[in-house]
């Protein structure tokens, strides 16, 4: 059985590499995930590390919508006496890094048509995309905002922004273009809270802010000498990339 | 078409289900074949740390999930409904890939009661016939808990589970399950440590004169070898359990407990992107002759075969019997047909607990199957005569490990965004557990499936479709346990509960996860027109064709299925090396 046999060989080939030359283990990971006699093998190493830099630049969204996604980031998990924002821990990157996954093209769900409204308890029936979500959610906000209060959603103020998305929530406010209820609470409210509590290596989460300000040790995973006892907990968290904080 | 050098079986699927069937019949000196549709996984590289302890590829993207843009299922609620496409990720989990659903399992291990073998004669016998409303299809299973005993024994030793006995071959033992049936050995390994929810659940429900026990579960509490030499590390509360492969060699898995020594024997094969179609039959439709299959380059391959055993999820087996017509399929106009009749889920009842701020709950630390548990309202252990329903469940106090990504339980009303959210998660993370009850779900003439009229999957074959919802016999039942979860949380000292508790007038909800234990559709019986195999799980039309999974229950239990689902495969095995390979044919006479 050859994929087996695969996997014996990556085992004596770690080994071997291991015992030989103390190489870093991100380059022995990659080595091995390249091939070994012309297979290619999966890795054991982690999605690649891409935490939040000061002068990201969007990939997907225009600049228009970028503004959008920021503004409404701010909103959403905003700066308070709690804890960090959205915005200052990353989470628009997060947003525009996962623009570039399979997920957001559909590449996950069953999107073969014929599509028909459901009642909600059958769940998501649309074919848009998240991507297509995004540019359709945003544009329709930015439209109903024009035509009520003149202005893009950028423009308003805090307190008008806040009423525009718990109108949004409720379904009071919505669009006939796509229901907006869905667009906020099915894709944005939930990648937002993604990016936010994610690991730092998907681009929010900056310097597990958001894990301190809750008390979440991150991927610390060992616990046997603590679940017994009904006590604080007393490390910070670790990342998947190991750095501490 | 291309086709392969014939085997004598082939096992349709390569989770818990096909590497017990393939190891046993290996075992067997027969040359053995399994087909996987999804990727081959093991321990390292795929569920290494740190790589799998990513709530963001594992939970928020599903990353040990089927993968539905390939197949899925349609739903309704009735059959005059239009059925939906199940098209992202919501009330269950089906896995995919070698392992299947047995990677991101939570590994609680129950067996099941004897009493829920033989429903239909048990309510008639203690409340009459006329207990069993207008429209339950309830039947007994065709076999008895005696009969399985040895075979859940056998698969407990193979996972190392841990837990205490309270009923060791008709004694009743102290710190276990005082309603458990007989046992002819203790678990493997003692329970595991109990996480603070499952301590005051405990304390909780024994004040309150119910009869706490650690709930059985694959997650190993010591080191562990098991009878066919795999080992098992010790559990570490990672909090990394359900939805996620295990890092620590401790969940027990197909991977972790059988494999490594399935793959050294030179009579098993294991080919993986291998999407099999259907069961192909002789002209009669009598004897199967082996399987259709897409390879992994898209291309029709066919697999002649002496034996066909289908081993896939759920879904998949009840599909082929459909696709490939065999049995006649369920009318639910007539009553008449079997293959999708008695289609079955489980309701479950979750219920947050919120504590003061000096009570540390630390929802993070956790294992899939530690708890602690009650049965004082399973099956019939508590009288139903003035209740009016059949059935009941498990409650429990289980802290399976939760991160935020995850979902962070508030108490009701709190925000779901903004600053007003952001003091509730603040305030709460560390100081939340969560009781559930678990309850089973009766048959129902109008539950079943069949295939859809419309939708199809990658491979152009029709999606099955599911036709299910709740009834008011389940819905009273599940008030009645929403009361004791009220009761319970109380008790514990939670200063507000939150949750969902189903009650009359709820509809099937596809979104939110409750439970993967979907289960029913090729039931297994005595008679063979309700029933599509026999006892041995032997397909009634088709001598060569064994059917596993939980699509053969004839009703959804209580209880975790996957005890049950491993115990019949290795009956169904037994069965096959004792008697069925010495004189192929019927087991059972129709």
């Amino acid at each position: 059985m050859s994929s087996n046999d695969g996997q014996t060989s990556r085992r004596d080939f770690l080994a071997t590499t291991l015992a030989l030359a103390p190489l870093a283990v991100t380059v022995v990971g990659q080595t091995a995930a390249q091939s070994i006699n012309g297979e290619q093998l999966p890795s054991s190493s982690p999605a690649p590390d891409h935490p939040s830099v000061p002068d990201y630049r969007p990939s997907y969204f225009t600049s228009a919508e970028w503004a959008f996604i920021n503004a409404a980031c701010a909103r959403i998990i905003p700066a308070d006496e709690h804890g960090p924002g959205a915005v200052e821990l990353g989470v628009p990157q997060y947003i525009d890094r996962q623009m570039g996954t399979p997920w957001a093209d559909g590449g996950i769900w069953y999107m073969q048509g014929p599509f028909f409204a459901g009642a909600p308890e059958f769940g998501y029936q649309s074919q848009l995309t998240p991507k297509q979500q995004y540019r359709m959610g945003i544009k329709a906000i930015d439209t109903l905002c024009h035509e009520r209060l003149n202005m893009p959603f950028v423009a308003l103020t805090a307190a008008q922004q806040d009423d525009v998305l718990k109108q949004i929530e409720k379904g009071s406010l919505t669009s006939t273009e796509l229901p907006l209820s869905t667009f906020f609470s099915g894709f944005l409210l939930r990648n937002v809270m993604e990016g936010y509590f994610g690991d730092p290596m998907y681009g929010g989460n900056k310097d597990m802010a958001a894990w301190k300000m809750i008390g979440y040790p991150g991927v610390r995973a060992d616990y046997l000498e603590w679940v017994g006892q009904a006590k604080p907990y007393p490390y910070g968290p670790v990342s998947i990339y190991g750095k501490r904080g | 078409m291309a086709t392969n050098k014939p085997v004598d079986v082939v096992i349709v699927g390569f989770g818990w289900t096909g590497a017990i069937m393939a190891i046993e019949l290996a075992q067997a000196g027969l040359n053995v074949l399994a087909l996987e549709r999804g990727e081959d996984a093991t321990t390292v590289p795929n569920w290494a740390y740190p790589k799998v302890v990513d709530e963001i590829s594992q939970s928020a993207r599903n990353g040990l999930l089927q993968n539905l843009s390939k197949s899925t299922v349609t739903i309704r609620h009735h059959k005059d409904d239009r059925a939906l496409p199940y098209r992202q990720i919501g009330s269950f989990k089906p896995g995919t890939g070698v392992g299947g659903a047995g990677i991101h399992w939570s590994g609680v291990h129950s067996r099941v009661m004897p009493q829920e073998l033989r429903l239909r004669s048990h309510i008639t016998e203690r409340y009459g016939a006329r207990f069993i409303p207008e429209g339950m299809t309830l039947q007994d299973w065709g076999v008895t808990y005696e009969e399985l005993e040895p075979h859940f024994d056998r698969f407990e030793q193979v996972c190392g589970t841990s837990g205490k006995a309270g009923n060791l071959q008709g004694r009743a033992l102290e710190g276990g399950n005082p309603f458990e049936a007989p046992r002819s050995h203790e678990f493997p390994l003692p329970p595991l440590t109990d996480p603070p929810t499952s301590a005051l659940f405990a304390k909780a429900t024994r004040e309150l004169g119910y009869h706490p026990y650690p709930l059985p579960a694959a997650n190993a509490s010591r080191p562990y070898t098991n009878p066919y030499g795999c080992q098992l590390g010790p559990c570490n509360f990672c909090g990394f359990c359900s939805d996620y492969g295990c890092i620590n060699y401790s969940k027990a898995s197909p991977q972790t407990t059988i494999l490594p020594v399935l793959y050294r024997m030179p009579n098993f094969a294991l080919r993986t992107q291998a999407h099999v179609l259907k069961v192909n039959t002789d002209s009669a439709g009598k004897v199967a002759t082996g399987v259709t299959y897409v390879d992994a380059q898209g291309h029709e391959v066919e697999q002649p075969a002496t034996m066909v055993v289908l081993a896939a999820f759920h879904l998949h087996n009840v599909r082929l019997m459909l696709s490939s017509g065999i049995g006649q399929p369920y009318d639910p106009g007539t009553g008449q047909g079997k293959v999708g009749r008695n289609f079955c889920y489980q309701l479950l009842n979750s219920v947050n607990l919120f504590f003061d701020k000096n009570v540390y709950i630390n929802q993070f630390m956790g294992a899939g199957g530690v708890g602690q548990a009650i049965e004082d309202f399973y099956g019939d252990n508590f009288d139903h005569g003035k209740l009016g329903f059949i059935g009941g469940g498990v409650i429990w106090g289980r802290q399976t490990g939760n991160g935020p990504v995850r979902g962070i339980p508030l108490p009701s009303g709190s925000p779901a965004w903004g600053s007003g959210w952001k003091a509730a998660v603040k305030k709460n993370f560390l100081h939340t557990g969560r009781i559930e009850s678990q309850l089973s779900n009766m048959a129902y003439r109008g539950c079943y499936l069949d295939l859809d009229p419309t939708y199809r999957d990658a491979y152009g074959t029709p999606l099955l479709r599911m036709t299910l919802n709740w009834q008011d016999n389940d819905l009273r039942m599940s008030e009645f346990f929403g009361e004791k979860l009220s009761q319970i949380g109380k008790a514990m000292g939670a200063t507000s509960q939150s949750g969902r508790v189903l009650k009359r007038g709820d509809n099937w909800d596809t979104r939110a996860y409750q439970s993967t234990h979907i289960n029913g559709g090729t039931a297994m019986g005595a008679d063979p027109k309700t029933s599509v195999v026999n006892k041995y799980l032997q397909s009634w039309d088709v001598s060569n064709l064994f059917v596993l999974g939980a699509n053969v229950f004839a009703h959804g239990i209580g209880y975790n299925p996957t005890g049950l689902v491993g115990a019949l495969a290795y009956w169904s095995a037994a069965n096959i090396r004792a008697t069925y390979l010495k004189s192929p044919g019927p087991l059972v006479r129709g």
